[in-house]
């Protein structure tokens, strides 16, 4: 075992601990601890990529003395590599456009207690990634909606600590879900850790015993990690929480953290129960029907919505549809495309809600569109950033976006009938509908301000945020045009799995 | 069925009170309520965990008086997982008190529907 094997574990055990140093530094040094800590992690994440590219199946890591159907463990892979890449790539470019910012959200004596907890989502979504025990995906799922919580309810505002009652109270009912149904996973199979679990599952399956438990462990656990991840019909706490939460939070909520849980999602259907299981059971129509649904009905509200933070917010809720629709498939075209959206959604959703702060920023702090009429022109940067991230979400091509359309598209075409048709019309009809949203907004930002507008002078942006934005834009942009390496990395990695 | 409902009790008791709890949790628009029915749910789902990892007549696997046999003592990792689950759900309890706490300071009511009418007046 080489030094690069413990990488992972450094890294989250890096994340946790400078949540604990963070408290005690001046506000600046914390922030550019915050800074150096997430950077670290995706140099340490990259090679751990490195690493695992070069091994032809993940390996497990074992924390504490006690082997495997025993103690505790996190395993590798490069799928799993991957995505803390992706990840901490895109937290890092997050943070210093959202730290530029912070001023006007988190006052600075609460400043280290804001970077405290964008740490410790860090470390929970590292665990969450890495994690092969139910239990510690309990555990951190809690820390991390404890995190998220915070991250948004620092900002005093009425609308903020409304949304966040509600986000918590549909989390706490999701958490709930989840333990009774890891307690019963536990009951009927006497395991914890996935390996061991997916052999009594099997036998279970064999068996025909416990048959009936099983379905409603899965039913449990998929039903809470849908609730927390924001699926369509479950989506009604996030809209609010995104839109009315400090710009940094929103990136990391709704590009990040959302999308551990799907990741867990995929490593419970794959690794656990097995993905002919959750087909046979009837959960992959569930969530393959969740998500059309998710798709147009989020893209319709969002196109009702006067505020351009909610409109993104809604957005949000349609591109977790894609991701649902592509798991729902129950392929492993479908999973490679719904996790190829994964990282490009995060990517995108988190420049957005950068990019439309600095453009409301430029705007006297006024979020309706008609009052934005001319930000791309007065924030010339946010402005480039903001239409080519809206492209992405249309579907343009050499796009990010573009690719994950294309993939879903032809991960539907293998099937055949009423699945086929509906997968093509509902990708169809939902860039019929981000087309219509999104370049409107464009059109809005490019547009001449009224006359009588007035414009009061705003605070420049920095040209290392600037400079950031930029980067997450080229990576949107690489994410379109140098896709082919990232698949065939995810479909390698798919196989380690199971 | 009635027979297999009573011979697992404790479960039939814990899923009942999972559902009251929820049921609390998400309908009730007093915040105070919705949390007293959060520590509803979450205990029965202890009570769940610790009933499955007790066996009649054994004990709890401290060796006291020498006994080193597995079958003299009951399964301690469902009381582990309870024991988790309880700091889990102590930290919630306390971060909702606090929001509760922070929204009744501002609009002096523990409705939530109240409150959200209360903050659509204001800037956001």
């Amino acid at each position: 075992m080489s030094l690069v094997h413990n990488f992972p574990f450094i890294s989250i055990l890096l994340c946790m601990s400078a949540g604990i140093f963070t408290s005690v530094f001046k506000p600046r040094v914390a922030r550019m601890v915050t800074f150096l800590v997430t950077g670290t992690v995706l140099v340490l994440s990259a090679m751990a990529l490195s690493l695992t590219m070069s091994l032809d199946d993940s390996y497990p890591y074992m924390m504490g003395h006690f082997p495997a159907p025993w103690g505790n463990e996190i395993r590798i892979g490069r799928l799993e590599a991957l995505m803390a890449t992706g990840f901490s790539a895109v937290l890092l470019v997050s943070l210093i456009p959202g730290f530029e910012r912070m001023p006007g959200f988190v006052s600075e004596k609460k400043s280290n207690l804001y970077c405290i907890m964008v740490d410790l989502a860090l470390a929970a979504v590292l665990v969450l990634i890495y994690t092969n025990d139910l239990f510690t995906v309990y555990v951190f799922i809690e820390i991390m909606t404890i995190a998220s919580c915070a991250l948004v309810a620092v900002r005093q505002n009425g609308h903020t600590l409304v949304a966040i009652t509600r986000y918590m109270i549909m989390h706490l009912f999701g958490s709930g879900l989840l333990l009774l149904g890891i307690s019963m996973l536990y009951g009927i199979t006497g395991h914890l850790l996935m390996v061991p679990l997916s052999e009594a599952v099997r036998q279970i399956v064999d068996s025909g015993q416990y048959l009936g438990p099983l379905t409603v462990v899965i039913a449990l656990i998929t039903a809470a990690l849908a609730i927390k991840s924001a699926m369509f019909p479950f989506h009604v706490w996030a809209p609010d929480t995104y839109a009315f939460a400090p710009p940094l939070s929103s990136a990391i909520l709704s590009g990040i953290i959302s999308k551990a849980y799907i990741f867990v999602m995929v490593k419970f259907f794959y690794r656990v129960i097995g993905m002919d299981i959750i087909i046979s059971q009837q959960i992959s129509p569930f969530l393959f029907v969740c998500g059309v649904a998710g798709m147009i009905i989020g893209s319709v509200i969002a196109i009702s919505q006067r505020d351009i933070r909610r409109m993104i917010a809604y957005s949000s809720v349609a591109q977790i549809g894609y991701i649902y629709m592509g798991l729902g498939m129950g392929s492993a075209a479908g999973t490679e495309a719904a996790m190829f959206q994964m990282l490009a959604h995060a990517a995108v959703k988190s420049l957005l809600f950068l990019a439309t702060y600095e453009l409301i920023n430029v705007s006297g702090d006024r979020k309706r569109f008609r009052y934005l009429h001319g930000a791309g022109y007065r924030n010339i940067p946010a402005g480039i950033v903001f239409t080519v991230a809206a492209m992405s979400m249309v579907g343009i091509p050499f796009t990010g976006g573009f690719i994950v359309k294309l993939n879903l598209a032809i991960a539907g075409m293998a099937f055949g009938g009423w699945m086929r048709a509906l997968v093509l019309v509902a990708l169809a009809v939902s860039t019929l509908l981000n087309g219509i949203y999104f370049l409107h907004t464009v059109v809005s930002i490019y547009r001449k301000p009224a006359q009588d507008m007035v414009y009061p002078p705003s605070e420049k942006m920095s040209p290392s945020a600037a400079g950031a934005l930029f980067v997450s834009m080229l990576y949107i942009l690489y994410l379109g045009i140098g896709s082919e390496p990232i698949m065939r990395l995810i479909e390698t990695g798919l196989k380690t799995f199971s | 069925m009635w027979q297999l409902l009573y011979e697992n009790l404790e479960q039939t008791v814990s899923v009942i009170l999972f559902v009251i709890g929820f049921s609390i949790l998400l309908l009730q628009r007093n915040l105070i309520r919705k949390i007293i029915g959060l520590n509803i749910m979450d205990t029965s789902v202890y009570l769940f965990l610790a009933s499955m990892g007790y066996i009649q007549g054994r004990k709890a696997p401290i060796v006291t008086d020498g006994v080193l046999e597995v079958t003299a003592y009951i399964n301690p990792v469902p009381t582990g997982l309870v024991l988790t689950g309880i700091v889990v759900s102590v930290s919630f309890t306390a971060i909702m008190l606090a929001l509760t706490i922070r929204l009744y300071r501002r609009y002096h009511t523990l409705d939530i529907d109240e409150i959200a009418l209360l903050a659509r007046g204001e800037d956001a």
